[in-house]
């Protein structure tokens, strides 16, 4: 058995070794950038801007001359919402295209069904999306926020503004539990208290008993991390019931699918939201990159937000460290994100944080009025403080692991 | 057991299965063998189906229900027992008891075919949901967490007699394609024992068989549970390829996409529904890397154009238009075969 | 006292809710026997022709309960003529046709409207106080209307010719060819019909819960467990399947949370189809409509 088993893999990695020679690439000193990111089915809202900003900036990478003299080519595959799917694009991309680098996933459950396939075919792998925290992995950088970062800024706010008793909705799933929790967090931190917290299974469209359960206990403010498009109802019957004047709401996951731009003017007037990009920022940057986005995609631009602005930065920041280290190749890459690089982007600055591989990055307060946001405070560089607990890359930097997998509680954070 | 005319024909295709096997990892590169484990997962789902369809005449819409149920008692077991031997019959246990208390419940309450078929699918669908909503520390089996929205990750495949030596996904393909070849002759067999050719005569004559006095429920029930393993078996593989379960197997898109592999490839065999599988697979996979209009709009299409053209599935439109060829003599012969085949099941004493 | 009012009516709504997003589907399965997998993409269609016609200036209330009905009613009858009746006698063809026709459909919008289309319509009609408690006058407004929607597909169905010789085709297709009616035509104004009431939900829930390309499979599952909850007979079966699945729902729901509420309403339907494997019609109300 032993034997036979040996005797395949000698076979077929000859065969791997052999197949570009067969296959035929266009060029072979290019760079390969693969994207995998939903461009169909239900994930498609948020898919579809993240690929239309990653194309952006290959193009204007290869406007400029490409990187230390290659052109970089994209190649973006779309798995359809299905998991399934991701795996195999993965696979293909880390052992058939040999990429330099996979921008992928959405959902966590996608990027925990393809991660592995990276680590073991030793390709580096970015995941751009906002997501709960606590992946501890060298092959992996998350540039993305994650709960601690903006809800640590929006509660103190929205408390201060509107009162102490806060009332938590969240999604029914790993991210939308771990951001109940640091919700709760901070609002006990800030001397307030949390009347109740609720979760909501992901295609879940009446919202009646809740918002009824709202109007009895009386807090002070919502807290939302509803996500989806199912979700987006939330708003509507709240609003509805008259309840958006009376009690306002707070959310850092509102936004992120344009849901702003899903529900009228007088429904979402006066929320606030807390994310590392807002379409609305005020700086020179942000308006070229505003502008150069809508002419890049022409008619029916989607709206910018963090989950596009950071696909083109992940995109760029990659491209900083290519240029620094002087290759393409992924250990010296590695090692040239975790110096300490960053890239002024649309956003501010983003630089890796080298114990967690995340981001350092602005986090930006925002209110709502007639569908688009207004900055209202800015927070520069802020660490990604949930993944930092459980993470330490710096001291130990062969981990590949999901910290975070099965809640704070098992990563051995008692909030 | 004497190997009939008509077996021949399934062992023939089981022996260029395992020359395939045999020749593949030489033939291509090492991404398309690991990436054929998902797509012979799905055949095997597919064959699954054939035989319970195509043969036991049951249309389970549901057909994934016992597929999604395989993967996560699978990924269950492998994670409470530290290995996946035991798992793996976990597995497919679980997916036949569920059958088996599905079939009871529908056969013996002497339920139709659309009430079948949309039952089996509720089934399904409340599967989808209920596992939709399992997230939190609160859910959990033994040592293993349900995960909700986000899934289980699967367990890889070890060796029976060391559960510390896993197999890569590049040595998955063996488990797989042998699991595959032999599910295909196991039901190329039983279709054609006196078993298989009472479920024919019950799908094309359910009063005839009873009044001749089978009790249909039983041999249904029968045909429907072994299927039913076979998915769950199917989904084992299917998880270990993917590396993760999650809900999304229960959803209403795999579960229509089973039934039209069984359709697009023919019904009433069993290599079609396989070549179904395969292909279409290949096609959404391919729709997927161009990525220039919408995959859902180009699939759409494809499935409206091929049930108002070529209704009867690929295999039999190729067999039929070669027996075309071939003249009206193999044909008559063909036929008297069938009739005698028929004759057969239907004279020899029930419970034999 | 308050509390128990607004209690009742959000269980009412939640029962409404349900059966509104059911009775189109009902109808073309009870009638028909036919299985829309596509029926998710009519609601969808009702609420991207309220959101586009709204934007484009048309009043609200006209878009909701004149536009969403008749332009998803005239696709569904087209889909019907080119689709459906090449397909009669052909359950499982229908089954493959009509999920190929709601990727379509989910494909096609999608590539005309983006993956998501900016609204500025709000539910209309505002705010009804119960003492302390705010119920939004829309929804109050919903539940009428689903009441008033059954009681008017009773009535076509018991009282006018269409209705008799539909319920006749729907009882025996060969012995109401043999009396002289065509059975084909039949069909295609029951499918015309069942798109329309599908358009005319999906328009009217448009306000409530805005639209995406991909919304239908998130009222498909639902729709589904309550119609073959029910069983074959479209309103008895429709409503009573609403009332049992949505009120276990909201009960369940008030009492402990959201989760525990869907999980409750799933159960039920499996304990349902365990004792009633026809679903509630098929075991009472036998001949009822």
């Amino acid at each position: 058995m032993t034997f036979n088993r040996r005797k395949f893999m000698v076979g077929a990695s000859a065969i791997a070794l052999a197949a570009p020679g067969i296959v035929g690439r266009a060029r072979a000193d290019d760079i390969k950038f693969v994207s995998i990111l939903d461009q169909s089915g239900g994930l498609d809202i948020y898919g579809k801007p993240m690929v239309d900003a990653t194309r952006m900036a290959i193009d204007e990478l290869n406007q400029a001359g490409g990187l230390n003299g290659s052109m970089v080519n994209l190649k973006v595959y779309d798995p359809q919402s299905t998991i399934q799917f991701y795996t195999q694009y993965a696979t293909e991309a880390a052992a058939g295209d040999e990429a330099n680098v996979v921008h992928a996933g959405i959902t966590s459950a996608s990027r925990e069904a393809i991660r592995p396939t990276f680590a073991e075919f030793e390709t580096l792998y970015f995941y751009n999306t906002l997501y709960e925290g606590g992946v501890c992995d060298m092959n992996n950088f998350c540039t993305g926020s994650t709960p601690a970062q903006t809800v640590e800024k929006l509660v103190p706010h929205t408390m201060n503004k509107w009162g102490k008793k806060v009332y938590i909705i969240a999604a029914d799933y790993n991210y939308g539990q771990i951001t109940a929790q640091w919700v709760g967090k901070y609002v006990r931190d800030n001397g307030g208290e949390a009347v109740a917290t609720e979760f909501f299974p992901l295609d879940v469209t009446n919202f009646g008993p809740t918002i009824k359960k709202i109007q009895a206990a009386k807090p002070d403010m919502v807290m939302s991390a509803l996500v989806g498009g199912a979700h987006v109802s939330f708003y509507r019957q709240y609003a509805a019931a008259g309840m958006n004047k009376s009690i306002p709401i707070a959310s850092t996951t509102f936004g992120v699918g344009n849901e702003h731009k899903l529900i009228s003017a007088e429904e979402g007037d006066g929320m606030i939201c807390a994310y590392s990009y807002f379409e609305e920022i005020d700086s020179p940057a942000n308006k070229d990159f505003v502008s150069r986005f809508q002419a890049f995609v022409g008619d029916g631009a989607p709206a910018l937000n963090e989950l596009a602005a950071r696909s083109y930065e992940g995109a760029m920041l990659w491209a900083e460290a290519v240029k620094a280290a002087g290759t393409a190749d992924r250990m010296p890459v590695i090692e040239a994100l975790r110096s300490g690089l960053s890239f002024a982007g649309p956003s501010g600055a983003v630089t890796i944080e080298p114990k967690t591989n995340h981001a350092l990055q602005n986090v930006y307060l925002a209110e709502l009025k007639d569908q688009s946001f207004n900055i209202i405070e800015t927070h520069e560089s802020q660490p990604p403080t949930d993944t930092l607990l459980v993470c330490d890359l710096v001291g130990d930097p062969d981990q590949s692991t999901f910290k975070f997998e099965n809640g704070l509680e098992a990563a051995g954070i008692k909030l | 057991m004497r190997l009939s005319l008509d077996f021949r024909g399934t062992v023939i295709v089981a022996i260029l299965g395992v020359l395939f096997m045999l020749i593949a990892p030489s033939l291509f590169s090492k991404v398309t063998i690991i990436k054929l484990n998902v797509p012979i997962a799905l055949a095997l789902l597919a064959l699954s189906l054939a035989l319970v369809w195509g043969y036991g005449g049951i249309l389970c819409f549901g057909q994934t229900a016992f597929f999604g149920l395989g993967a996560y008692a699978y990924s269950i077991a492998a994670l409470n027992f530290g290995g996946s031997t035991g798992a793996i019959l976990v597995a497919i246990l679980v997916a036949a008891a569920a059958a088996a208390i599905l079939g009871y419940v529908v056969f013996y309450g002497r339920v139709s075919d659309v009430y079948l078929a949309v039952i089996t699918l509720t089934v399904t669908l409340i599967l989808y949901s209920l596992m939709r909503r399992t997230s939190g520390p609160d859910y959990k089996i033994g040592d293993a967490l349900l995960g909700g929205f986000n899934g289980i990750k699967s367990p890889k495949l070890n060796l029976p007699w060391d559960h510390t030596d896993t197999l890569n996904r590049l040595e998955l393909f063996y488990p797989s394609i042998v699991a595959l070849i032999l599910a295909y002759l196991l039901c190329g067999w039983l279709v054609r024992t006196h078993f298989g050719r009472v479920c024919e005569s019950i799908r094309e004559n359910e009063l005839r068989a009873e009044l001749i006095g089978y009790d249909t429920r039983l041999y249904k029930l029968g045909i429907f549970t072994i299927g039913a393993a076979l998915a769950g078996l199917a989904g084992v593989l299917f998880c270990i390829g993917v590396t993760r379960v999650t809900p999304d197997v229960f959803n209403l898109y795999t579960a229509s996409l089973t039934i039209i592999w069984v359709i697009v490839g023919g019904r009433g065999t069993l290599i079609g529904p396989i070549l179904g599988a395969f292909g279409l697979y290949y096609l959404t996979e391919w729709l997927g890397k161009t990525a220039s209009l919408n995959n859902n709009l180009i699939l759409g299409i494809v499935l409206i154009v091929f049930v108002l053209g070529v209704p009867k599935g690929v295999v039999p439109t190729i067999t039929d238009w070669i027996q075309q060829r071939r003249g009206t003599r193999s044909m008559r012969a063909t036929e008297r075969r069938m009739r005698m085949r028929r004759a057969r099941a239907v004279s020899e004493e029930p419970g034999e | 006292m308050d509390l128990v009012i607004a209690v009742i009516l959000q269980i009412l709504y939640g029962i409404a809710n349900l059966a509104l997003i059911s009775l189109g589907l009902a109808i073309i399965f009870g009638m028909m026997r036919v299985i829309n997998l596509a029926h998710g993409e009519f609601l969808m269609l009702g609420g991207y022709t309220v959101v586009v016609a709204t934007n484009n200036g048309v009043n609200l209330w006209f878009a909701m309960l004149v536009l969403a009905p008749v332009v998803v009613g005239v696709i569904g009858v087209i889909v019907e003529r080119l689709l459906i009746r090449w397909l009669y006698g052909r359950m499982v063809d229908t089954l493959l046709a009509t999920w190929g026709l709601s990727l379509l459909f989910i494909g096609l919008v999608t590539t005309i409207f983006g993956a998501s289309t900016a609204t500025t319509i709000s539910p209309p009609l505002g705010v009804v106080h119960i003492g302390e408690y705010t119920s939004s006058g829309y929804e109050l407004f919903l539940i009428g209307v689903t009441i008033a929607l059954l009681i008017l597909v009773w009535a076509v169905l018991k009282f006018t010719k269409l209705g008799l010789v539909s319920r006749g085709t729907m009882q025996n297709a060969e012995m109401a060819e043999a009396l002289g009616v065509s059975t084909n035509r039949i069909y295609m104004v029951t499918f015309g019909l069942g798109a329309m009431v599908s358009g005319l939900a999906g328009g009217l829930l448009a306000p409530i819960t805005g639209v995406l390309p991909t919304i239908g499979a998130i009222y498909i599952a639902k729709a589904f467990i309550t119609v073959i909850s029910g069983g074959m007979a479209i309103l008895a079966g429709t409503t009573s399947a609403s009332v049992l699945l949505g009120g276990v729902n909201g009960i369940v729901d008030f009492l402990t949370g959201p989760t525990i509420g869907e999980v409750a309403l799933l159960l039920t339907a499996i304990i349902l189809l365990r004792l009633m494997p026809r679903g509630i019609t098929g075991s009472w109300f036998k001949k009822s409509l």
